[in-house]
């Protein structure tokens, strides 16, 4: 079997069986629905206020990737750590499979349940709240919501990885939850910002795939945003798959893969 | 060529102490050990807690790098080749921990058989194979949350055997395992004995180690004190008898007496539910019941029995002293 077939079958099995793992705990799931919800109701009756409805579509998009935002940056990188405590932490840096394809699952299966929220804060939006988000560029949208969520993936797999090596690496997700709602432009347009802000926030994935989900609704070309937005999920997975290397090392060195 | 050889082996850690004024002070786990196991052997590790045992299993499986000192396994160092080592060694250790709890498990099986890169057609087969010798099939479908410890131990070893390893390190494998269990998980690991299987073993319990491996190193404060089969190691102590005392008060300082009396060794205490027992290693030739009862007056006494040493004595001796 060629190195390129074993390893996306390594990919495609783990991820199904990850997929199993966050599906089968009624806890989680009940988390997962009120979750985004909540956040999205929140969006919604702030932005009513003001009466425009196209207030009210800029912030049902943007509470839609929120949700999705916040199931990865919060639970990439507690999955790990979730590893660390039942002891298979230790068994995925022992197998002779490079760590990086052992952790992408992980936080491939975490964004496919983010599409859940992003589904479902659209429709409680449209349902709840009367919120009619008309999709321009139909093909469009659904290349942009696909994109970002990879890159959310990536980008949660960046954040995984340093709990390998820090055993407190976990609070890095939660520490970037919020920051995250406004550098990515989900409630707030980056114009707003300083331009260190916007730079900032240039770096991250979802502030590009965010603007080509707003593009393709619109009716205008999202395609740039969506090339750059994959771009960054790219450089955001090669990253993280050379730092797992370097961090499991130090993890070695540093004996911090198990608990005690 | 040795399967494994391990020279002058040493690890410290850092610990800190204190909030505002931190201080980190290093901790030697493993002070420059060596050994070797060959091919088809079955090779316990023995030690009190603490002693260096799993840090020493860490750095040969490639979970730690040794501080000094260098390993290899079938030739590959542990260090500069962790990849190859991976792909031949199994790491099974003890306890609850090390399964995900919400997969069956057949998902388990099949998870670290990807990761253990098995032959997609070769799967299927391997871990019904597997299954049988742990006597889990027919529960291959349950989620391994519903398990006793006992099915996770056995879980545990087909996990670590699916890639047919060359060296099988198992880390306490029966510890918190009921006594029925127990015996299954050494009927399992003497069958794989059988099967010419090498294995590191490392347990708290003499008897099975007695039973189980054909060498024994004893690592007492991360250096070995001892090396040999059961036989050679129970022979240091077996050049005399062992004295056992039940005995139901506090000794105070009359253990101090015994240990003082012409032809006694040493003496250990080890605790019962409703008792303690005085264990005293005795001198070839020498007879010291009746002064050890005198010694022991105005304590209440229970059976008093003298016998040949165990593996337990040796241990006993070697890491006591």
């Amino acid at each position: 079997m060629s190195g390129v077939h074993r390893a996306a079958r390594v990919l495609v099995t783990l991820w199904w069986l990850q997929l199993k793992i966050v599906a089968v705990s009624a806890f989680d799931g009940v988390l997962g629905v009120i979750y985004p919800l909540f956040f999205a109701t929140t969006a919604f009756l702030m932005f009513g206020q003001s009466g425009n409805p196209q207030a009210l579509v800029y912030a049902g998009l943007g509470a839609a990737v929120m949700g999705t935002w916040s199931a990865m940056a919060t639970s990439a990188s507690g999955a790990l750590q979730s590893q660390r405590w039942q002891g298979t932490l230790e068994l995925l840096v022992c197998a002779p499979t490079r760590l990086a394809l052992a952790v992408l699952p992980v936080t491939a299966a975490l964004a496919t349940v983010a599409l859940y929220s992003l589904v479902a804060t659209l429709l409680w939006g449209r349902f709840v709240f009367g919120i009619d988000v008309a999709i321009a560029s139909p093909v469009a949208f659904v290349v942009a919501l696909a994109v970002t969520l990879a890159s959310l993936a990536t980008f949660g797999f960046l954040l995984s990885v340093t709990v390998v090596r820090y055993r407190t690496g976990w609070a890095l997700g939660n520490l970037l939850e919020y920051p995250g709602w406004l550098l990515c432009g989900f409630l707030v347009p980056l114009d707003l910002f300083p331009t260190w802000v916007q730079w900032l926030a240039q770096a991250l994935p979802p502030t590009w795939g965010m603007a080509a989900i707003r593009s393709a609704a619109a009716g205008q070309a999202p395609w740039g945003e969506i090339a750059v937005c994959a771009g960054l999920g790219l450089g955001y997975a090669v990253l993280a798959t050379v730092l797992s290397e370097r961090l499991v090392d130090s993890a070695r060195r540093h004996a911090t893969l198990a608990l005690t | 060529m040795s399967i494994l050889e391990a020279r002058e082996l040493r690890r410290s850690f850092a610990t800190t102490t204190g909030v505002l004024r931190r201080r980190i002070e290093p901790v030697e786990a493993v002070r420059g050990v060596s050994f070797h196991i060959e091919r088809g052997e079955v090779f316990g590790l023995l030690g009190p807690n603490g002693a260096g045992k799993t840090t020493t299993i860490k750095m040969l499986i490639t979970l730690l790098l040794p501080t000094s000192g260098s390993a290899t396994i079938l030739g590959h160092d542990v260090v500069a080749d962790p990849r190859a080592v991976r792909r031949r060694i199994g790491y099974v250790f003890g306890g609850d921990r090390g399964l995900y709890e919400r997969l069956s498990a057949l998902d388990n099986l099949r998870y670290f058989a990807e990761l253990y890169a098995v032959p997609a057609r070769e799967q299927r087969a391997r871990i019904g194979e597997l299954l049988e010798l742990v006597g889990l099939s027919g529960r291959e479908r349950e989620r391994v949350e519903g398990f006793s410890r006992g099915m996770r131990q056995r879980l545990h070893i087909a996990r670590g055997l699916l890639h047919d390893p060359d060296l099988l390190f198992l880390d306490e494998p029966s510890i918190g395992i009921d006594p029925v269990g127990a015996r299954e998980l050494r009927q399992t690991i003497a069958g794989l004995r059988e099967q010419g299987k090498t294995i590191l073993l490392t347990t708290h319990y003499m008897f099975e180690a007695d039973e189980l491996c054909d060498r024994i190193a004893v690592i007492r404060q991360g250096e070995l004190v001892a090396t040999g089969t059961p036989a050679e190691l129970k022979a240091r102590v077996s050049a005399g008898s062992v004295l056992e005392v039940e005995v139901f008060d506090a000794l105070g300082d009359r253990l101090a007496i015994v240990e003082a009396l012409p032809g006694v060794r040493s003496s250990t205490m080890t605790t019962g539910e409703t008792s303690q027992t005085l264990v005293v290693s005795v001198d070839a030739g020498a007879d010291v019941t009746g002064a050890t009862l005198d010694a022991l007056h105005g304590i209440r006494v229970g059976r008093v029995v003298t016998r040949q040493p165990t593996l337990e004595d040796a241990y006993v001796e070697l890491v006591g002293s």
